[in-house]
């Protein structure tokens, strides 16, 4: 077959470039390249029509590991080069690749208004809580009192939660997950169907200068009292057995970790998940003990290429075809003989 | 009109002018801009060259009868070609106290004041800053004074409608014009044409308009002036026969861009955010959508350069304009544009700096920004609009270049040249040569960095085309395969085909060449951008005087055109006007190692004929000439 007709068929390693693979051993990261090699053949995503962006950071050398186009850009700009590239051809499949630093703290403006004009694309933002290429700073989602060479005596900065950020923003779709997980394909799955902007927090671990910050959740042992992947329409529950689950506290209007079977706790009690619950799943973004995972929010809104479209046909019909002469013409002209 | 008033009114024999600066001001309500621009029309329809000015307020809705809310537009037309909108105004139309209170010294001793005696009241005077009332204090003893009562006059002209008094009042725009086109003999059937279809939904004000107007024509007619003011005519000029249109460097630009992208063959993002002086051009390509023009108001200055290099990376060809604090913002986006090798066009409108600076005055001080304002090695191609028509052609030439060339193109304007207008002569769009964009397909020992070798541009490959996948970025890439490299010999390699890339462009541009006067000679003037007119017509009068003095006016900033270096070098002297504080005269220093000296003006204002003109002499005193 020659390399210009489009297989019909694309395994993993079709997505995946010449290129040595060059972050640290036992980066989070290669997990997070290996689920998105391997999703998006079965998303029927083609190399050619797929595009990923990335802005400056460790995240953001992986344009150049995926074996399709690929703009390697500048920091924190990401989001605004995407949306550019969605303007100027709206059919390709556009992936934001972007880390704690580059998309919340220098892009933090690009991502909040990529987010609330809800422009078709994914936006997949890499969270290991630290800047690591540049040596281990703490990052506007490290904790307070992270110890790291520019905050010796543990940073003060209250950090930003993400996925809150996304819900802010306006996005329509919030979904978080962690590099190792299972389950990631199937975030990356709902993402790419979403009809809109997509924001995925991937929890990810930096083994050099952040290790270890998600082990209680992402543990094998210590994972399953703290995950709670949730499912639409489905009771909120999680722990080694599901015997924990989250119960809406009427009068402190918030959630609270509940076992059933303790305290009169049954089945019943736990709330389930709406995904289309706005206020849900603001709740669902800090909880106290557990992190929820999975598509925290979706919802259909206008979807900003669509919108451009179709004012671009409002305004084809409406003067019809582009007459450079007639427009160099429009107003008083003379005539001098 | 009646034939008794014909008999009895011999009209004198009207005075003839070569050219004529009128200049009418008012506050912000009194409807100056469409006044100025309905005169501008009527005189483009006699057929005398001319060169217009609006001057308003920084302030969006500055309070009525102050200094600061007064509106003003210059118009300099004549016989002959006109190149500036004058120095000084031989005529100011003063319609209140603020208007004369801010205008009165630009008027040239026995030039003619048109006031509106009727505004002179006692609160305009004090808001105005007057103690005295200056019509009658002495103050204005140095100019012919027609002073008239027009607020009344006009409400007499227009009773018979039946409006309001608010509404009568704000015809007195028109009673104004009336006389105006009555002094100088233009017609005013464009006028009330122009009256009815703005007012089509409301007659009365239409009819009311058209009566004012009448009204200060009729006056002019039947009054007796006083003495030493008469009416004029001003003939026409010889103009290149065509067709014509008043055009703003706002509009020209736009249109240039537009008319550039259908040359090359594909469509255009435009990525903006809201700047004075620039943001007419994003209100101008919003309406043209039509034309495959996307426009993006961006959330700041940097996404909006970010989108335009997002969108030739996927095709179109990313346009981005702003003034020189935006271009401050997008330093790091046009850096990358240059290191992925991707089109760019970049139309700066400068204004007044540093920092915030003078946002609606206007400066050339953003040269060195365009040339080398960027981290590392990082040349682009710089050209600068030299009149407001000019425009037109250098955006086409900056989209020219960009795909061309694979890089991006800053194109300066300003803000004088973004709102000034002029006569312009349309232009034959089937001679304009088209230059379509033929993207990359072929697979076979394809990597991005592949390069055409006469242009040494790059490929021009889009996503979507299938066995063409590659990434590209800010980093260092390998010039034989396109994929990261931190070789420190192939690093060297790149920044030199960088360089060489733009600096052959100087192969694809005129040669240099003297606009007026001799290629060798005594001294040689050497403009950039919109100083075109004002030294031009500065040179022309030297001449005449005279003096061996040549006008060389450059439009390619960067690369410099070829045969620059031997033009300098065949003259004494080399001297180089600008609106900053030596810019252009350092590049030629450094690049020619010529003695070129500078001649600076930061002011936030246009040069002034007058001005150079002395100060071209007294150089060529000091020189011994």
């Amino acid at each position: 077959m020659s390399p210009n007709s489009p297989k019909n068929q694309y395994s993993r390693k079709d997505f995946a470039s010449d290129q040595e693979v060059r972050w640290c051993p036992g980066c989070g990261d290669y997990a997070i390249l290996a689920a998105v090699q391997r999703t998006l053949p079965s998303l029927g995503s083609t190399p050619e029509n797929t595009v990923f962006i990335s802005g400056i950071g460790c995240s953001s050398r992986f344009p150049y590991y995926m074996n399709t186009y690929g703009f390697h850009t500048i920091h924190g700009r990401a989001p605004a080069v995407a949306t550019g590239v969605k303007l100027a051809n709206p059919e390709l499949d556009v992936w934001v690749i972007t880390g704690d630093g580059d998309g919340l703290s220098i892009g933090g403006n690009h991502l909040l208004h990529i987010l609330r004009r809800n422009v078709d694309l994914q936006i997949v933002l890499f969270n290991n809580q630290i800047y690591g290429l540049t040596k281990g700073q703490y990052s506007p989602t490290s904790q307070v009192g992270k110890v790291t060479p520019s905050s010796p005596f543990g940073s003060i900065d209250q950090p930003v939660v993400p996925a809150r950020f996304a819900l802010g923003a306006g996005a329509t779709f919030v979904a978080r997950a962690f590099d190792i997980s299972k389950k990631l394909p199937d975030t990356l799955t709902a993402a790419r169907e979403h009809k809109g902007a997509a924001f995925i927090e991937i929890l990810q671990n930096c083994p050099v200068f952040n290790d270890g910050v998600f082990d209680l959740v992402t543990d094998r042992k210590t994972g399953p009292a703290h995950q709670l992947w949730l499912e639409h329409g489905q009771p909120m529950t999680f722990g080694e057995n599901g015997e924990k689950g989250l119960r809406l506290n009427t009068r402190s209007l918030g959630l609270e970790v509940v076992t059933i079977g303790e305290n009169g706790v049954s089945e019943k009690d736990i709330l389930s998940h709406d995904e289309t619950n706005p206020v849900l799943a603001w709740m669902l973004t800090d909880l106290a003990d557990v992190v929820a995972l999975g598509v925290l929010y979706r919802h259909l809104g206008p979807v900003y290429d669509e919108s451009v479209d179709a004012q671009r046909e409002l305004a084809e019909e409406r003067f019809g075809k582009p007459d450079l002469h007639a427009l160099l013409r429009q107003g008083h002209t003379w005539t001098v003989t | 009109m009646k034939t008794s008033a014909a008999a009895r009114v011999q009209p004198s024999p009207r005075e003839t002018l070569d050219s004529v600066v009128i200049r009418f001001a008012g506050d912000s309500g009194d409807g100056m801009q469409l006044t100025g621009s309905q005169f501008t029309t009527a005189t483009a329809n006699a057929g005398n060259d001319l060169s217009t000015f609006p001057d308003f307020p920084a302030e969006i809705r500055a309070p009525a009868g102050t200094t600061y809310g007064v509106s003003g537009y210059q118009i300099h037309f004549a016989s002959h070609d006109v190149l500036t909108p004058g120095d000084t105004p031989d005529v100011l139309v003063a319609m209140n106290p603020a208007a004369l209170k801010v205008n009165s010294d630009a008027l040239k001793p026995g030039g003619l004041l048109v006031v509106n005696t009727g505004a002179f009241t006692t609160t305009n005077l004090k808001k105005a800053g007057y103690e005295n009332n200056p019509l009658e204090d002495g103050s204005v003893d140095r100019f012919r004074v027609l002073p008239l009562d027009v607020s009344k006059l006009t409400l007499d002209a227009v009773k018979d409608v039946g409006l309001g008094s608010k509404d009568a009042n704000r015809c007195k725009n028109m009673w104004t014009l009336g006389l105006m086109y009555w002094l100088f003999g233009r017609e005013r059937d464009q006028t009330v044409a122009w009256l009815r279809s703005k007012f089509a939904k409301r007659p009365e004000l239409a009819e009311a308009n058209i009566a004012a107007l009448n009204a200060g024509h009729i006056y002019g007619e039947n009054a007796e002036l006083p003495h030493g003011i008469n009416a004029y005519q001003v003939p026409a000029a010889n103009l290149t026969p065509g067709e014509y249109r008043n055009i703003s460097g706002s509009e020209a630009t736009a249109w240039g861009l537009v008319t550039g992208v259908q040359l090359a063959g594909l469509k255009m993002v435009y990525g903006s955010y809201p700047i004075t002086p620039a943001s007419n051009l994003l209100h101008q390509l919003a309406r043209l959508k039509h034309f495959g023009v996307t426009t993006f108001q961006a959330e700041d200055e940097i996404a909006a350069v970010a989108a335009a290099v997002g969108a030739s990376f996927a095709g179109s060809v990313g346009v981005t304009g702003t003034s020189g604090p935006g271009v401050a913002l997008k330093s790091e986006a046009i850096g990358l544009a240059i290191a992925a090798e991707l089109p760019l066009v970049v139309v700066n409108v400068q204004r007044g700096g540093p920092s915030t600076g003078l946002p609606t005055k206007t400066e050339q001080s953003d040269l060195f920004q365009a040339v080398v304002g960027r981290n590392g090695d990082a040349p682009l191609v710089v050209l600068a609009a030299a009149t407001p028509g000019d425009c037109y052609y250098m955006a086409i030439e900056a989209v020219r270049m960009a795909v061309k060339y694979m890089t991006p193109v800053i194109l300066l304007t300003d803000g004088y040249l973004a709102n000034s207008a002029e006569p312009w002569l349309l232009p034959d769009l089937d001679e304009l040569r088209p230059f379509p964009v033929e993207f990359h397909r072929d697979p076979e020992g394809f990597h991005p960095f592949l390069r055409d070798e006469q242009t040494l541009a790059r490929v021009w490959a889009v996503p979507g085309t299938p066995g063409l996948e590659h990434r590209i970025g800010g980093l260092e890439k390998d010039r034989d395969s396109g994929h990261i490299s931190y070789d420190p010999q192939n690093h060297h390699r790149m920044t030199t085909i960088r360089h060489q890339k733009v600096a052959g462009i100087a192969r694809d541009i005129e040669q240099a060449k003297v606009d007026q006067g001799e290629s060798e000679g005594d001294l040689l003037v050497v403009g950039w951008g919109s100083t075109y007119g004002a030294i031009s017509q500065a040179v022309r009068l030297l001449r005449e005087k005279g003096h061996d003095v040549s006008h060389l006016h450059l439009r390619n900033i960067w690369p410099l055109p070829e045969g620059l270096g031997d033009l300098l070098n065949s003259f004494n002297s080399v001297l180089v006007p600008e609106l900053n504080n030596g810019q252009l005269v350092m590049l030629l220093r450094a690049e020619f190692l010529v003695p070129a000296e500078s001649l600076t003006r930061v002011t936030g204002q246009p040069f002034r004929v007058g001005g150079l003109v002395e100060a071209v002499e007294e150089r060529l005193q000091r020189s011994g000439e």
